[in-house]
């Protein structure tokens, strides 16, 4: 953050991130750049990254002290997505650990049922996943997208846009009132983006295609975790749960650091509000869960979070553009929830990349109204930003169904219970019987099961 | 110390929320209007808010406090009456730091 405007103790000083001073309409001084991007997350920052690479004059506006100082996230960071963005980018980037386990525990009561995947290669360039602490990784970005000639404004809210004739044309801040005007406003102000719920491409509130995050990080000694996980040097394990939220849908995570782990639980905000179950009791039953409980045992906390994602899927993906505005990240509902794939950061990344490109190419051309930033959407329809949201765009249903998450981890349990529990002398059961026991006892009938498992094929397959 | 000891089990809500970095802003950046919390049956920001920061009171309001706010959203997010909870960000560079997120 060496790059980034700090606005310290002297007072507001949005003139001194870099743009060109005017007065402004209303009185107040107002500085004027290419581009202002809202939020320096990993969406902002890949915006900025890009448009200063282009030679724009860019923005970051971060209402936290630094970047990543208000950011939460569940589990693993894909790196790929940089390959093209920062090449050799695994050398520098601050990683706690590469996954390389990954396991699924499908849980009931005191049973589980792991899928359990590990591989070396995950370890080794280009990698798969990362685990991180974001207000390292963030600040990461953002000091790549300061390096390139973009500036950081830190300590500052963007209150509201300035729109004028319809068109939006700058953003008020809290820095007594201090406007920034611009070609393009890109709002990467997370989940809540009020700049986006002001331009109407999102509802003021939505919690039924919200989940609540919730998270405790736990200090163990590095020699503890590399034990109990069964992990050397840098390699690191995510494990993701499902049965485990007490018929609220959502799930579990569990995953290493460096020294220490994070566990937590990811829940349907509508349905935690009518339980009258409190999140960090979730947490607790994860973290006493017998298949858990021993990976944590005797560590302490060192901190707890909580933070929205948004979850609703392709189909309910709002508009990406109005005019002089583009939207990007969680702002933009960006992050995939389906199941199997639990993917946010990388999401970000790739579509901030694309914003901060469509956007450089509007200038270019001189239209920065909806139409000429249309080539946005374009774009990330072409990559995986939307690509994958489209081809698992059912998912979200069919994981948060009530079979999928109150009968099936239960179901698949005792299916294994049948296989593996010796019950000499009594014969070994057929798999058709066991299926059809515990079908019975978790109220499926097999046709049920049958449909949604060709539901489930058509979804991931 | 055993995974079951509730001592392990059970750290208090204070010293949960002690682990974070709170730069307490002098203004609320949340208000809650409890004449319409009254007529609101359900309360769902009670049970949802992580940081459990809203409390019932006895004539049926809301007493709420938001120095030690995660600045989710949860709470605006649940609530289904207009006017109820009014959200804003905390001033720049005040509010929640998350050092671990």
């Amino acid at each position: 953050m060496a790059e980034g405007v700090s606005p310290g103790a002297a007072g507001p000083d949005v003139a001194g991130a870099g743009g060109s001073s005017a007065a402004g309409p209303d009185g107040a001084g107002s500085t004027s750049f290419d581009a202002i991007v809202v939020g320096a997350g990993p969406a902002g920052s890949a915006t900025a990254l890009a448009l200063a690479r282009a030679g724009r004059s860019v923005v970051m506006v971060e209402r936290g002290p630094f970047p990543g100082s208000k950011n939460v996230y569940g589990g693993v960071v894909y790196g790929r997505v940089l390959d093209a963005i920062i090449p050799g980018w695994w050398d520098e980037v601050p990683v706690e650990r590469w996954v390389v386990r990954r396991s699924t525990l499908m849980m009931s009561g005191t049973q589980s049922l792991s899928i359990d995947y590990r591989s070396e290669a995950w370890g080794r360039p280009p990698y798969n996943g990362m685990t991180t602490l974001r207000s390292n990784f963030d600040s990461w970005l953002a000091t790549h997208a300061t390096d390139a000639g973009a500036r950081l404004l830190t300590d500052t809210v963007a209150t509201g846009l300035v729109r004028e004739g319809g068109r939006v044309v700058g953003v008020r801040t809290d820095r007594d009132g201090a406007v920034l005007r611009a070609k393009v406003v890109v709002a990467c102000d997370g989940v809540n983006s009020f700049l986006a719920k002001e331009a109407g491409l999102v509802p003021p509130a939505d919690a039924s295609h919200h989940t609540l995050g919730v998270k405790e990080v736990l200090s163990l000694p590095r020699e503890v975790i590399d034990e109990r996980f069964g992990v050397t040097g840098h390699q690191g394990v995510d494990i993701e749960m499902l049965g485990c939220t007490r018929g609220i849908p959502g799930g579990g995570f569990l995953y290493t650091n460096a020294d220490t782990v994070s566990v937590g639980v990811v829940v349907s905000l509508t349905h935690l509000a009518e339980s009258g179950i409190r999140p960090e009791e979730l947490v607790a039953d994860v973290k006493d869960h017998p298949s858990i409980a021993p990976y944590l045992r005797g560590s302490t906390l060192r901190e707890y979070a909580a933070h929205l994602i948004p979850e609703g899927g392709y189909d309910t993906m709002p508009d990406l553009t109005a005019d002089g505005l583009v939207i990007a990240g969680d702002a933009a509902a960006m992050t995939l929830a389906a199941g199997l794939w639990l993917e946010g950061v990388n999401f970000a990344i790739g579509s901030g990349f694309a914003a901060g490109r469509a956007v450089d190419r509007a200038i270019a051309s001189g239209d920065c109204s909806k139409l000429g930033l249309s080539s946005y959407r374009d774009d990330l329809e072409r990559q995986f930003v939307l690509a994958d949201h489209k081809r698992l765009r059912k998912a979200p249903a069919l994981v948060l169904s009530d079979r999928v998450q109150h009968r099936y981890p239960g179901l698949l349990c005792d299916l294994a219970d049948g296989m593996f529990t010796v019950t000499n002398p009594i014969p070994k059961p057929g798999g058709l019987r066991l299926t059809r026991d515990a079908a019975a006892k978790h109220g499926v009938r097999l046709w049920e099961l049958a449909a949604d498992t060709v539901r489930g094929m058509r979804i991931f397959g | 110390m055993s995974a079951t000891d509730p001592a392990w089990r059970g750290i208090s809500f204070e010293d949960r929320m002690a682990t974070v970095d709170f730069r307490v802003g002098e203004r609320a950046h949340i208000t809650v209007d409890s004449d319409v919390c009254r007529s609101c049956t359900t309360k769902a920001c009670v049970t949802a808010c992580p940081a459990n920061l809203f409390a019932p009171t006895a004539n049926g309001g809301i007493l709420f406090n938001y120095e030690e706010c995660f600045e989710c959203g949860t709470c605006y997010m649940v609530c289904d009456h207009d006017g109820a909870i009014t959200w804003t960000y905390p001033d720049g560079g005040q509010g929640v730091v998350f050092h671990h997120g």
